[in-house]
């Protein structure tokens, strides 16, 4: 089955990015298609490179970069979202003018349509969030 | 992508206070251009984001309900706001923004968006539609 994932909270303070990355996790080993990871809401801060969680707890955002590299993962963030939340990539920080980026490996940040397409391609479009 | 599907966004959650209202109605509005068949549902809190009158000034919040009377031009055409969820805060119809829309089919006739349905109607379209979208 092909499925889109939705994830609408940022790492550590809901569950749902948790929830979401081991849903992505146990399909993709169920041999079933992800066909896009969106990030929205508080979700797109799941895609900065910067966090630095104590060392004896998980590492959200790398694990995702790492579940991206190994399956090739197309892992989205919203950009009207990530604007205001500060997160950061090459073209966005040349369009607005900042003086630094945060994108984390494997992530990208693109438009809503995204969203809407992933829905409209997919099997299944699973929401993760309160 | 020829193909069509039924998609809803379902508003459960206040119009301030937390930014999904207002994320949620930028997802719709650029939804839109994907012609799909698609509707909203105002349930539970949600029915506060259609209240007629908002006034934002005190929060410093930008008030974004007039996008609301747009809609129609977007061919989003229904509008669903459950029932019992206006009967448990004291709302009515009346409460709400008068949305409409211009009918293509009927000579641009203009009609009403927003359709009053019990909770048990509402479970019904939920199990009619494809992708279903939280806020």
């Amino acid at each position: 089955m092909k499925f889109t994932i939705q994830v609408n909270e940022g790492p550590y303070q809901h569950q749902a990015s948790d929830s979401a990355y081991f849903f992505t996790k146990a399909a993709l080993e169920k041999g079933h298609e992800i066909f896009r990871v969106f990030f929205y809401h508080d979700g797109v801060n799941n895609g900065t490179r910067l966090t630095t969680p104590p060392q004896d707890d998980r590492n959200v955002v790398n694990r995702w970069s790492e579940l991206a590299a190994q399956h090739e993962l197309d892992m989205v963030v919203c950009v009207a979202a990530a604007q205001r939340r500060g997160i950061v990539d090459d073209g966005e920080a040349q369009r607005n003018g900042k003086d630094a980026t945060n994108i984390a490996p494997g992530f990208r940040i693109s438009g809503l349509g995204q969203l809407v397409e992933g829905g409209i391609q997919s099997d299944r479009l699973v929401v993760f969030g309160d | 992508m020829s193909q069509v599907k039924k998609f809803m966004y379902v508003n459960r959650r206040p119009p301030y206070g937390t930014i999904y209202a207002w994320e949620s109605l930028e997802v719709v509005l650029i939804g839109a251009a994907f012609e799909q068949d698609v509707s909203l549902a105002f349930v539970d809190d949600g029915v506060f984001q259609l209240i007629k009158g908002q006034d934002t000034s005190g929060i410093g919040m930008k008030n974004f309900s007039p996008t609301y009377a747009a809609l129609g031009d977007y061919d989003v055409t229904k509008i669903y706001v459950e029932k019992e969820s206006l009967d448990e805060r004291g709302l009515s119809l009346d409460d709400l923004q008068h949305l409409t829309y211009e009918d293509e089919d009927e000579d641009w006739a203009e009609k009403d968006s927003i359709q009053l349905v019990s909770r048990a109607e509402l479970a019904t379209i939920f199990a009619g539609q494809d992708v279903l979208f939280n806020f």
